[in-house]
């Protein structure tokens, strides 16, 4: 009894489908109506991942897998795209159909969640599209060894409840830089809430210099989008968005309205130290 | 000083010495995994391989501790034990970015990458840091009958120094400090223990000494 009090109101009228224990987490799947979702570590109360909808697995469920999209305001068209965060694959599935001749490359540290995301959310391997199951920082120091470039990078590899402290750091990022071609933009699913905000907003300034804060009312999500050169203006922005919205309206992709939330105004804590190799204790920050 | 209080001293020393031992073998172990990760991710294996290291080492550093206080056992190669071990904890700062990237760069699977670079950094320091506890245990037993409560007590202070010294790294000291200032720390508590089982166990034969030869 004491259980199900803690457990979030969607899942108690749910059916759980799937339970699995991975080395990194406990996954379990729910279905409510059509609605199925991935949720990690239900007993610490942790919240959908991802979901899908089983009738129209096409259309995106979560406010952030569809403002991942956003970064096709900076860089249209890319050739070569890598995910970071497999989760149950709706951001690389999306892209595949988008683009069905870029090459996308994506990297999962769980095994378990790639078997999952195949069994219950849709998500199927091509010869354009791969996972490697591997951390991601060991992934882009090895496609940086190989002089890999990519033109769309997607950070999505925090899971909420633990972050991977060596994924967040100046170096990490310098790192991820290195394997951006010219043009390419990075799209980071990032912590909007708690002082870790500012650890975090310092952290890609001092690597990227200014970037787009993207964030939707209703929506917990802060989204970092930049690149290497200065950024777009406004009504490039607009263009771009106007140009391609309606290849993004199955995926209910409310790409018009973004251009608006995109700001480059500072709010954070700008005296917050840079996180590095040397002092990154998200996890102790993110509780203080 | 009579020879009853400079003993005391002498036992007190060893076993707050064997306590910062302990501290410090928890506390590298614990940055380990935060050095490590930027070439090898942070895994299960990761810690896996750091893990194993220093047991090996410890288990090393046991057996060669123990056959070293067989013969002569004496407070000048005791406090050699720590002020190795602070000298083989410098290439950790100095050398971790060059020999990790090495080992990157020749082993492709992380799970052997981060054992081998666990290896390079930590086997020596953690061996030496090892030799400490039967030393100790050697240098505290005067009489047979005694020496499992000696060790027994030798075991509290250096585990209970481990358990600080992980909480402490854990809690506090990443929050507080840069994983290398963290270091350096610890190699400065070393070597003045090291300095400090010096002093206790010299200094006050050399004063005797000298007020004898005053007397004379």
């Amino acid at each position: 009894m004491f259980l199900l009090m803690n457990l979030p109101i969607s899942l108690v009228q749910a059916e759980v489908i799937h339970e699995r224990r991975s080395l990194y987490r406990d996954i379990t799947v729910v279905q409510n109506g059509p609605r199925r979702c991935l949720i990690f570590n239900v007993r610490i109360g942790d919240r959908n991942q991802t979901c899908v909808d089983v009738d129209d697995p096409e259309k995106l469920v979560f406010s952030y897998t569809r403002m991942s999209f956003a970064g096709l305001l900076v860089r249209p068209n890319p050739k070569k795209i890598l995910v970071a965060g497999l989760g149950g694959g709706s951001i690389p599935m999306t892209f595949a159909d988008l683009y069905p001749d870029a090459q996308i490359d994506i990297v999962e540290i769980d095994r378990a969640v790639f078997d999952v995301a195949k069994e219950f959310f849709f998500f199927a391997e091509n010869e354009n599209m791969q996972v490697t199951i591997m951390d991601a920082r060991v992934f882009v120091k090895r496609a940086a060894l190989q002089n890999k470039k990519y033109d769309y990078i997607v950070l999505d590899a925090f899971t909420g409840d633990y972050i991977p402290e060596h994924l967040l750091t100046r170096e990490f990022l310098e790192e991820v830089r290195s394997i951006m071609e010219v043009d390419a933009v990075l799209v980071a699913n990032t912590f909007s809430t708690s002082q870790f905000y500012d650890y975090e907003s310092v952290t890609y300034q001092n690597v990227y210099g200014e970037f787009f804060n993207f964030k939707l009312p209703n929506s917990g999500n802060r989204i970092i989008i930049t690149r290497n050169q200065p950024l777009p203006d406004r009504g490039e922005l607009i263009s771009a968005a106007q140009q391609i919205s309606s290849r993004l309206e199955k995926y209910g992709i409310p790409i018009l309205e973004y251009p608006a939330r995109m700001s480059t105004s500072i709010d954070w804590d700008m005296s917050r130290r840079v996180l590095t190799d040397q002092f990154s204790p998200a996890n102790l920050l993110r509780d203080n | 000083m009579s020879s009853d209080k400079n003993q005391f001293l002498i036992r007190l020393t060893i076993l707050t010495v064997a306590f910062i031992g302990g501290f410090a073998i928890m506390s590298v172990e614990l940055l380990g995994g935060r050095i490590l990760s930027p070439y090898f991710g942070s895994s299960v294996y990761v810690w896996g391989s750091i893990i194993t290291v220093f047991m090996l080492s410890l288990s090393i550093g046991y057996l060669s501790g123990g056959k070293l206080s067989i013969k002569n056992p004496n407070p000048l190669t005791y406090s050699g034990f720590f002020i190795v071990a602070a000298l083989l904890l410098l290439p950790v700062i100095l050398f971790a970015e060059g020999i990790m990237e090495q080992v990157f760069l020749v082993v492709e699977d992380p799970r052997y990458g981060s054992l081998l670079a666990s290896l390079a950094l930590y086997f020596l320091p953690t061996v030496v840091l090892g030799m400490i506890s039967p030393y100790s245990i050697r240098l505290l037993v005067s009489n047979q009958s005694h020496s499992g409560h000696v060790a027994g007590q030798l075991y509290f202070v250096s585990t209970m120094g481990s358990a600080l010294g992980t909480l402490a790294t854990s809690f506090y000291f990443v929050l507080w400090f840069e994983v290398n200032q963290i270091l350096w720390g610890i190699i400065a508590v070393l070597m003045t223990a090291g300095l400090a089982v010096m002093t206790v166990n010299y200094v006050p034969a050399l004063l005797l000494a000298r007020v004898q030869n005053h007397e004379n």
